[in-house]
């Protein structure tokens, strides 16, 4: 019987096992991926390649908020319609973006990119903590909305913050209880969140 | 007669059609139900326990057998499994699906009314699944671990917002552990840990509680010695849950976390918490004999459990939320339930689940241990991986 890998050459399974690597894409979606994108080398593969090439030499988190932007400050931190006053803190970028989605906030962010876990080895180091401190200092800021998931490394990662901005002169608040929150957040509907961060709550 | 649950007017669900597909030993199997209690029986190894399985992985949680997802697909088969049912629940059809690709094996698909479940904890809402197993046998006489599993489970079928609780308190223990272990000195960090586990503790030790009372209220009122399951009374052996006797959760939590914060050290050499509802146990006496129940016979031992299971079962009937129709309807699965029982006792036993008004799945070697049910349920022979219905007279 033929093995799966001596009939593929290797360019071809390189891409394999680089798009297997993608969220959501085991071996079998990788190869009908590949599939797909040679059978649309011009309209799909080509504009691909070009901008992966191009996102991976110009975006990067930004140095103030940590989001994912080609420009430094990002384009939130550098619009100056925004409410300077509020921060809201998420997890990931994923989270800004459902929020800014449901229009539910109109002050500034900050992304931790991840939340504070001690079995997965993921420690305050790892995350945008120091900066997010810094930042609360500016007197300018009234206040920091923990827009962290109700989980358990949500709730002691919203909890470790709190202690360390303890000495900022912030409100600290969290959003209405009962409400999903962070890697969740991508799936509330616009109208939920937009509520839950209008009743946001001292934290 | 209509009994009180009967009269309370909540919605009973009733099992109409099971398929089950490359699950376990089964390649195809399909029953249709009629709503009557089901009686399986067939020889060792012929599918009986496996399709009770099924059934529980229907509900959140890892079923009857606790099993991992890589186990169940069937082996020689495609590597990917489905269990689906079709329930009447007060009248309107409800179909629920599990399973998993054999693309994706290790991510549980959860299917309500043929769109995509949230997660496993979305099938609560339909029906939750009380059961009992031969493994539970040796309840009484295991380690306080399994009887803390077999409490907390009652205590989920109460109330399935339990299940986020113990979970949230597991996983914030051995994130501190793993933090103790790392000998690291964050206070901040770790006091955040001990707060997680000091909420989630008192959430679970308070519905220990809770369930441990219900329990003993609906023995009392049950009165099932006369038919030869004998009264227990219940106990929790724990520090929290004897903590809130004396004082309120909020009190006791804020303790919790400050004795935490003091055994760091102890806790660290240890290698694990030392103290926390993790260690908690249930003691179960024999009412009558006032012996514990790891000093009763076999027999009893058996009598004692399914008395416990029947006395939650009741409980869960008479609860509010129950009744108000806020919690979903309860189906019980009850494993060589004949085992270890005179005839007098399965005859009785049968008599008890027919007034309880919840589907009952049982299973058994021989047919003739179900005898005493007669036409009041539907009985099905397993053999060579499928189901044939028989009438169990
Ligand atoms: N993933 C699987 N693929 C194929 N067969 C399996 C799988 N898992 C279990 N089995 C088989 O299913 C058979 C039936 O198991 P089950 O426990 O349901 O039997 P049972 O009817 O309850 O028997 P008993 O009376 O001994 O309790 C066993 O022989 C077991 O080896
Ligand atoms: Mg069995
Ligand atoms: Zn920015």
């Amino acid at each position: 019987m033929p093995t799966g890998k001596g009939q593929i050459g290797p360019e071809l399974q390189r891409l394999i096992d680089l798009l297997a690597k993608l969220p959501g894409l085991g071996p079998r979606s990788a190869k009908r991926a590949a599939l797909y994108l040679l059978k649309k080398r011009e309209p799909v593969m080509r504009p691909l390649a070009y901008a992966l090439a191009e996102a991976a030499d110009k975006v990067a988190a930004c140095s103030t908020c940590g989001n994912w932007d080609s420009i430094d400050p990002c384009a939130i931190c550098a619009d100056a319609e925004r409410d300077g006053s509020v921060i809201c803190v998420v997890q990931d970028v994923g989270d800004l973006w459902a929020l800014e989605r449901a229009g539910a906030h109109r002050g500034l962010y900050h992304v931790l990119g991840g939340l504070l876990s001690p079995l997965d080895g993921v420690g305050p180091d790892d995350l945008n903590i120091g900066r997010l401190v810094e930042r609360a200092r500016a007197e300018s800021v009234k206040e920091v909305v923990l827009a962290l998931p109700a989980t358990v490394d949500g709730q002691s990662t919203a909890h470790y913050l709190s202690e360390h901005l303890a000495g900022c002169a912030v409100a600290l608040t969290r959003l209405s209880q009962g409400v999903p929150v962070g890697g969740e957040l991508d799936y509330l509907d616009e109208g939920t969140l937009a509520a839950a961060m209008k009743t946001r709550r001292p934290a | 007669m209509a009994t009180p649950a009967r009269a309370a007017g909540r919605a009973p669900v009733r099992f109409r059609r099971l398929a089950l597909m490359d699950f376990r030993s089964y390649a195809r199997a399909e029953v249709a139900l009629d709503g009557r209690p089901v009686a399986l029986f067939g020889p060792n190894g012929a599918g009986k326990t496996n399709l009770l399985e099924a059934l529980s992985l229907l509900g959140p949680g890892r079923g009857l057998r606790s099993a991992r997802l890589d186990e169940l697909p069937r082996v020689g088969g495609a590597g990917g499994w489905a269990v689906s049912a079709r329930l009447d629940v007060a009248g309107e059809e409800r179909r629920l699906g599990v399973g998993a690709a054999a693309s994706a094996p290790d991510r549980r698909i959860c299917r309500i009314d043929e769109t995509a479940a949230a997660g496993p904890a979305a099938l609560a809402e339909h029906v939750r699944f009380l059961w009992l197993t031969p493994a539970q046998d040796r309840l009484f006489t295991d380690s306080p671990g399994e009887r803390r599993r077999f409490l907390d489970r009652m205590a989920l079928a109460r109330n399935p917002a339990q299940a986020r609780a113990a979970a949230d308190y597991e996983l914030a223990m051995r994130q501190r552990q793993r933090l103790l272990d790392e000998r690291s000195r964050d206070e901040a960090w770790l006091a955040a840990l001990e707060t997680r586990m000091a909420e989630a503790g008192v959430a679970l030790a308070a519905a220990r509680r809770e369930t441990a009372s219900a329990l003993a209220a609906a023995e009392i009122a049950a009165g099932d010695e006369d038919a030869g399951f004998p009264a227990a009374d219940i106990a929790l052996e724990g520090e929290l849950e004897a903590a809130l006797d004396a004082a309120p959760a909020a009190e006791v939590e804020e303790a919790f976390a400050e004795r935490l914060r003091r055994n760091r050290a102890a806790d660290a050499a240890a290698g694990r918490a030392l103290i926390g509802p993790h260690r908690s146990d249930l003691l179960v006496t024999h009412r009558q004999k006032g012996t514990p129940a790891r000093a009763c016979s076999t027999g009893e031992q058996k009598a004692l459990l399914i008395g416990l299971v029947l006395a939650n079962a009741r409980a869960l009937a008479l609860s509010a939320r129950f009744r108000a129709g806020a919690s979903a309807p309860l189906v019980l699965l009850l494993d060589e339930i004949a085992a270890h029982l005179d005839k007098d006792r399965r005859a009785a036993l049968f008599d008890i689940l027919d007034g309880l008004d919840f589907q009952v799945f049982m299973t058994g070697t021989d047919k003739s241990l179900f005898a005493a049910w007669g036409a009041r349920a539907q009985g099905f022979a397993v053999e060579d991986g499928g189901l044939t219905e028989t009438t169990l007279t």
